[in-house]
């Protein structure tokens, strides 16, 4: 099942995991990336946490935790080559899996339709 | 109200839109951020072929001396900039800087002696006051004339000779700092050896009706980009080269920005014309006892670049003991890096010293500007 945030996060949700990046939109904004900062593996994060940070040539932004739940997962190949989250935002370049409290949440969220109507 | 309505545009603003340019609001003008190319790969293209920069928005003026004696366009203008300009010969040009009573710096500046009369190149946020400023103090000896009619476009990189010498072959023999004039396309040019990105390359100051042409035949080639003031801060940042308005101000003095290179012999204490300009007396002694903080580099430890913020001794400490007035990601050196101005006594290259970023103290430590090793044709 894939959702998305008006902040221009997605997330690929399976068994009660919730894979989460930043979208191809979010990227397009942000420029080249040249550090992200991850949050730690077994961290709980509520809704609306700041979870990562990004900094792109041009500014820094922080990356939004979408829903409740436990970080079990970080993307440690885009700590050392943010560049990965620029050639491929909606795949090889996601941020942390999240184990969600309550899967029903992500019904809250927007579809892809949804989402790519936001940023037109 | 839409911004873009009341800025200002440049003989190559179309052009810029035309490359695909993003467009944003810079001292008033409507200026390119970056191309379709983005930041990074801008800026490591002109370290490695050439980089074209729209720098129209700086304000060009031409100091006419009323005597027609070029010396007297000189010595007027030194009473404004602690620099030796009655020494610049003809067709070279040099950095200077125009200095407050307080010894504070009002902006940076090119100055070059074109012959029969000096040709200076100011900041786009500055040129207004630069000019007042002129007009208000030379006025008595020189016409002191903007040249609003004319795009200036700097190309830098290591290609940016060949490039150039595939337009006007006379360019090929100018060395850093040389000014001419060319005809280029068979128009009036006036070239400089010169830029701000660290690399070697040339301005050029071309009429506004030829300057889209001129453009596109450089850009014709294709060793040269289009680049944005988004790699052009980056550039200059790596190079070591102050921003008017971030590392330099009115609040530093030539001292303290580590810009004594700026001020030559005869201007200084026991120099033929020493003193004499704004400020004098606290420049002077500055380079008598030193001034109490100093502009160096500052290299982040880790990979997030630090935009600015204030320095700390320790983990803990609270007092300042400085503060990062530049900062960002260097794509060259694939490492955050900064400027900014510490405490005399903590300026020695290595000394350690931390910054607040995102609620965590980080390590940085104080290093020798440049980052790169520049490419100037001496």
């Amino acid at each position: 099942m894939l959702k998305f945030t008006e902040d221009h996060e997605w997330l690929n949700i399976a068994d009660g995991i919730a894979t989460v990046g930043i979208t191809n939109h979010a990227v397009e904004q942000l420029g080249d990336l040249v550090f992200v900062d991850l949050p730690e593996t077994g961290a709980t994060l509520a809704k609306n946490d700041a979870a990562a940070t990004v900094e792109s040539v041009k500014a820094a932004s922080d990356v939004y935790c979408p829903l409740d739940g436990e970080v079990v997962e970080v993307n440690e190949a885009i700590r050392n080559d943010p560049s990965i989250v620029n050639a491929d935002p909606q795949g090889a370049g996601w941020f942390f899996k999240l184990k969600l409290a309550r899967v029903a949440d992500a019904e809250g969220l927007m579809d892809e339709a949804a989402y790519l109507a936001l940023v037109g | 109200m839409d911004d873009t309505l009341t800025l200002k545009k440049t003989p190559l603003t179309a052009l810029n839109i035309e490359l695909g340019g993003k467009m944003v609001g810079f001292a008033g003008y409507e200026m390119p951020v970056q191309f379709p190319e983005g930041v990074m790969k801008e800026h490591l293209h002109t370290r490695a072929k050439a980089g074209l920069f729209d720098v129209s928005h700086m304000g060009q003026v031409i100091l006419r001396p009323k005597s027609g004696k070029v010396e007297e366009a000189a010595l007027a203008l030194e009473r404004l900039v602690p620099v030796d300009i009655l020494g610049l010969k003809p067709g070279r040009q040099r950095y200077a800087l125009f200095t407050d009573a307080q010894g504070g710096i009002l902006d940076d500046l090119m100055v070059a002696n074109r012959g029969d009369h000096l040709f200076v190149v100011v900041n786009a946020a500055c040129k207004e006051q630069d000019v007042a400023h002129m007009r208000a103090n030379l006025s008595d000896l020189c016409d002191v004339i903007e040249l609003t009619d004319r795009a200036l476009v700097a190309l830098q990189g290591p290609a940016a000779e060949s490039a150039l010498v595939a337009l006007a072959p006379e360019v090929a023999a100018m060395a850093f700092m040389d000014v001419r004039s060319v005809s280029i396309l068979g128009v009036d040019c006036i070239v400089s050896r010169s830029g701000y990105s660290g690399e070697d390359g040339y301005e050029v100051s071309v009429p506004e009706a030829e300057a889209v042409e001129f453009v596109r035949s450089l850009l014709a080639n294709p060793d040269v980009h289009p680049i944005g003031l988004g790699a052009r801060d980056s550039l200059r940042l790596e190079a070591g080269l102050c921003l008017y308005g971030n590392d330099i101000d009115t609040g530093t003095t030539p001292v303290a920005a580590a810009l004594e290179w700026a001020v030559q012999k005869v201007r200084r204490t026991g120099g033929a014309r020493a003193g004499g300009f704004p400020g004098a007396e606290v420049i002077l002694h500055e380079f008598e006892k030193g001034a109490s903080r100093r502009r160096v580099g500052i290299a982040p430890q880790g990979r997030a670049p630090i935009r600015g913020g204030d320095l700390y001794l320790d983990q803990t400490s609270t007092a300042p003991v400085g503060r990062i007035t530049s900062g960002g990601f260097g794509p060259t050196v694939n490492a955050p890096v900064a400027m900014g101005y510490v405490a005399a006594s903590l300026s020695e290259t290595g000394t350690r010293l931390f910054v607040d970023l995102r609620g965590k103290r980080v390590p940085v430590t104080v290093s020798t500007l440049p980052f790169i090793t520049p490419g100037y044709k001496r």
